[in-house]
């Protein structure tokens, strides 16, 4: 059994400025919680968040998670909510009973909340009271068990932690598959009989579409009332436009259409588990395989979660290396976006591997600073991994001054003023302002909104508050803003990485000694970054022990699907295949 | 505005790149081909025009001193003995945990004795993340440059053990060159200091 956990220290003291706010408010419902934020009791919790997004102005909601507490024997939902107009979040959480798990939904409150409650339930089963469409959204219907919590075990389970005793010192190799799986190490019900095993998620999926009903039977049948034209499609899960195992369930009417569902999750490895059972140092390599063009950035956002929790910082140089990473990180993945978008207008790989070319200078730059291109599991807590050369510095300056302006601006003459594209993206998809922040969308899609958030700007972390930049924001909220808000963004990034590598002074890389095995300090820390893709944050718990208590990844491709199905209905089905470019969603990340 | 400039405009761009292939091929006819090896980074910097491809198997990136891929275990040909000393730290640090270590005994004693009896690197499970390479107290463990791995089946080929991991370490020095170089200047400092320590005993 699990030993009791440390996570626990007493509550604040006294609650500061909007907290106190609330407090006053709302009396005995609010309770200050250990570490940060309040504890909202669930008979008010959605009169609260509303009283947060409506009177306290924290109108973005970036994060819903939960932790499983089971020495205390309850759940612990933790909201992250910020104000767009920059500065730090107000958490508050609410808690159930581990026997009762439900907390009322705030859907009504942040449509944003919509796939990360969905995501809560399927992985630790907490039902959302009021949520309109709770279902599994990584796993299918008729999994056994919710993953997340702390007594599930995987059927290759081993032990709680690694390192795993048994590779050392007597270490002779096992391989996974060769232990039985339905041996005691998985925990089942005895009257569990994988046989009888029955996915339901598609029955559900179009039931919830309309389209068909159970009939007494059980079998699914065409709804007797409603005799209509409508046709559901699916697209996906192997189709070229997704990028990968992503499935999109349409609804149209005629070529119109009237809703679109997406189902994900084919590519779901239960990320957060692993990174629960691995130490910290362990889960930055795999941070590198959630949003795999943007692996440096990635690192940089675990990096700074555990550095907050740490409380260290990282010497001066790199403070810098880890920017110029990042922006060059940037610029890869933007590349890479308007190349992509542009193959899935019709414009077959010619604009991409334009574009990839100029990746490809970018990654061989990265190889040499961190050894690999893509895997890049470059930033270690408190230092980056290795030094880079002054001929890497050389060589990234005659990136930065003279290779990518020429290539960011051909692609500009290239592309931005073809008719074609006009036509095809000018009006498509558009995502109002007010509805890209209710949905929590991030990064670009949220600022071709028209909304100038930033995560540099608003919240700066590692060294961005000393660069000279601007952030992009562009006004129309349909694909082509989205498009050229791409563009914008990478002259934006050009002119940090020019300051960045003039600046750079030298010195050490690394804070303190190495260390495999390190103790991180019992608490929680959120920890975010602008990811290319959107805010990428962390949610840590640590319980004072080698290995992460909770580890959450909000990703920014997954919420940024939440708004998908608004910028889709009413469009052609053509269109679907542009707009889900637009979004620039990588499933390595979608689906964690 | 005159409705398809923007497309026209576009095409240009793809010209351009076009005869840049062909400009490129004339220069390069005159220095032997574009596909001497001698080009190849010329090919592949910051400053190519043209075609952009390598011709792979048959050309080949040259690697950084950084890159890793699987790791494999040193050999010192100097005083021929296996460097690792199965201290395990690098079976503890791996992410997905596929090193396994069968720490040596004595058989006279049936005391740790510090050489590994066996040494496993299950490959299909190894991420090449570089960590034990980069925790390894002794230098013993390396990542390699060597990525084709290709087998026909991943039971047998791909669990590396003991015989499959150990490369000498002229190898790890003409792959490394630097860290190889930090290796012995460390030595040297170190066997200074053990000459320092002597001198310095008798006098005291
Ligand atoms: S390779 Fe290095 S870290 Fe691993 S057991 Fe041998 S000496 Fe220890
Ligand atoms: S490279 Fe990483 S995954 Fe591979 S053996 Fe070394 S520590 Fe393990």
């Amino acid at each position: 059994m699990t030993t009791p956990t440390k996570t626990k220290a007493a509550p604040l003291a006294e609650l500061k400025g909007d907290l106190a706010v609330l407090k006053e408010k709302f009396g005995d419902a609010v309770q200050p919680a250990e570490y940060e934020g309040v504890v909202i009791a669930n008979d008010v919790l959605v009169e609260a968040a509303r009283f947060i997004r409506d009177e306290l102005g924290y109108r973005y909601l970036s994060s819903v998670t939960a932790v499983d507490y089971i020495q205390e024997g309850y759940f612990e939902v933790v909201y992250h909510a910020y104000r767009l107009e920059g500065g730090g979040p107000l958490v508050f959480k609410a808690r159930t009973p581990r026997d009762v798990a439900t907390v009322p939904s705030l859907v009504s409150v942040w449509p944003g909340a919509d796939f990360q409650e969905r995501e809560a339930w399927d992985l630790m089963g907490i039902r959302f009271a009021g949520h309109p469409n709770l279902k599994r959204i990584l796993l299918w219907e008729g999994f056994h068990g919710h993953p997340l919590r702390k007594d599930w075990k995987e059927p290759y389970y081993e032990e709680e932690h690694k390192p795993f005793s048994s590779r050392w010192p007597s270490g002779h190799h096992v391989r996974a598959e060769d232990r039985v799986f339905w041996h005691d190490n998985v925990q089942y019900p005895l009257d569990w009989d994988p046989d009888q095993v029955e996915d339901t998620s598609d029955e559900l999926l179009y039931i919830g579409m309309g389209q068909f009903a159970r009939a007494e039977t059980g079998e699914l049948v065409e709804p007797k009332s409603l005799r209509t034209e409508r046709l559901v499609v699916n697209m996906g899960p192997q189709h070229p436009s997704t990028h990968g195992v992503f499935r999109m369930v349409v609804t149209l009417d005629g070529e119109t259409i009237v809703r679109l569902e997406p189902v994900m999750g084919y590519l779901h490895r239960n990320h957060e588990k692993i990174g629960e059972r691995n130490m910290y140092l362990q889960n930055m390599p795999y941070t590198d395989r959630l949003d795999y063009i943007c692996s440096m950035s990635n690192n940089l956002g675990y990096a700074i979660a555990v550095e907050k929790l740490l409380g260290i910082k990282p010497p001066e140089r790199a403070e810098y290396l880890r920017v110029i990473m990042a922006e060059f990180t940037r610029i890869v993945n933007h590349l890479w976006a308007i190349g992509f978008l542009l193959n899935d207008l019709g414009a077959f790989f010619t604009p991409a591997l334009y574009a990839i070319e100029e990746r490809e200078l970018i990654l061989d730059l990265f190889e040499e600073a961190s050894g690999s291109r893509m895997m890049c599991n470059y930033m270690r807590f408190g230092g980056v991994a290795h030094d880079v050369s002054d001929d890497w510095i050389a060589r990234a300056k005659e990136l930065v001054y003279n290779r990518l302006p020429r290539a960011i601006e051909e692609l500009d003459r290239y592309l931005t003023h073809n008719e074609l594209i006009k036509a095809r993206c000018q009006g498509v998809g558009v995502l109002p302002p007010d509805l890209a922040v209710a949905y929590s969308t991030a990064g670009p899609v949220l600022r071709a909104s028209g909304v100038p958030y930033d995560v540099r700007r608003a919240e700066p972390y590692s060294i961005y508050d000393r660069f000279d930049f601007d952030v992009a924001v562009r006004y129309n909220g349909d694909v082509y803003d989205r498009y050229l808000i791409r563009i914008d963004e990478m002259w934006q990034s050009l002119r940090i990485l020019r300051q960045a590598l003039d600046q750079i002074p030298k010195g050490e890389i690394q804070a303190g000694k190495k260390q495999y095995m390190i103790r991180v300090p019992a608490g929680q820390a959120y920890g975010r970054v602008e990811n290319p893709k959107g805010e990428l944050g962390f949610y840590i718990v640590s319980d004072g022990s080698p290995n992460p208590y909770r580890y959450h990844i909000r990703a920014p491709s997954f919420i940024n699907l939440t708004a998908l199905n608004e910028m889709c209905k009413g469009h052609k089905v053509a269109d679907v295949v542009v707009i889900l470019g637009s979004i620039d969603i990588v499933l390595g990340e979608v689906d964690r | 505005m005159i409705y398809g400039l923007g497309i026209l405009k576009g095409l240009g761009v793809t010209l351009k790149h076009f005869i840049y292939s062909y400009i490129e091929d004339v220069r390069y006819l005159f220095e032997g081909g574009r596909y001497q090896p001698r080009h190849l980074p010329a090919r592949q910097g910051p400053r190519a025009r043209g075609v952009f491809t390598v011709q792979y198997p048959k050309e080949k990136l040259p690697l950084p001193e950084n890159f890793r891929y699987i790791p494999f275990l040193v050999y010192d040909t100097q005083e021929n003995k296996i460097k690792c000393t199965s201290c395990g730290i690098c079976a503890k640090v791996c992410p997905p945990q596929c090193i396994w270590i069968v720490r040596g005994t004595d058989p006279q004693t049936g005391r740790p004795r510090p050489e590994p009896e066996a040494f496993y690197i299950d490959a299909t499970i190894c991420m090449s993340c570089g960590f034990c390479a980069e925790f390894c107290p002794f230098d013993a463990i390396k990542m390699d440059h060597d990525y084709e791995l290709s087998a026909y089946e991943r039971y047998e080929s791909l669990l590396f053990d003991l015989p499959r991991l150990l490369k000498p370490d002229t190898y790890h020095a003409q792959i490394h060159p630097s860290d190889w170089a930090r290796e012995l200047a460390e030595k040297e400092a170190e066997k200074a200091k053990k000459k320092e320590k002597a001198a310095a005993q008798p006098s005291a």
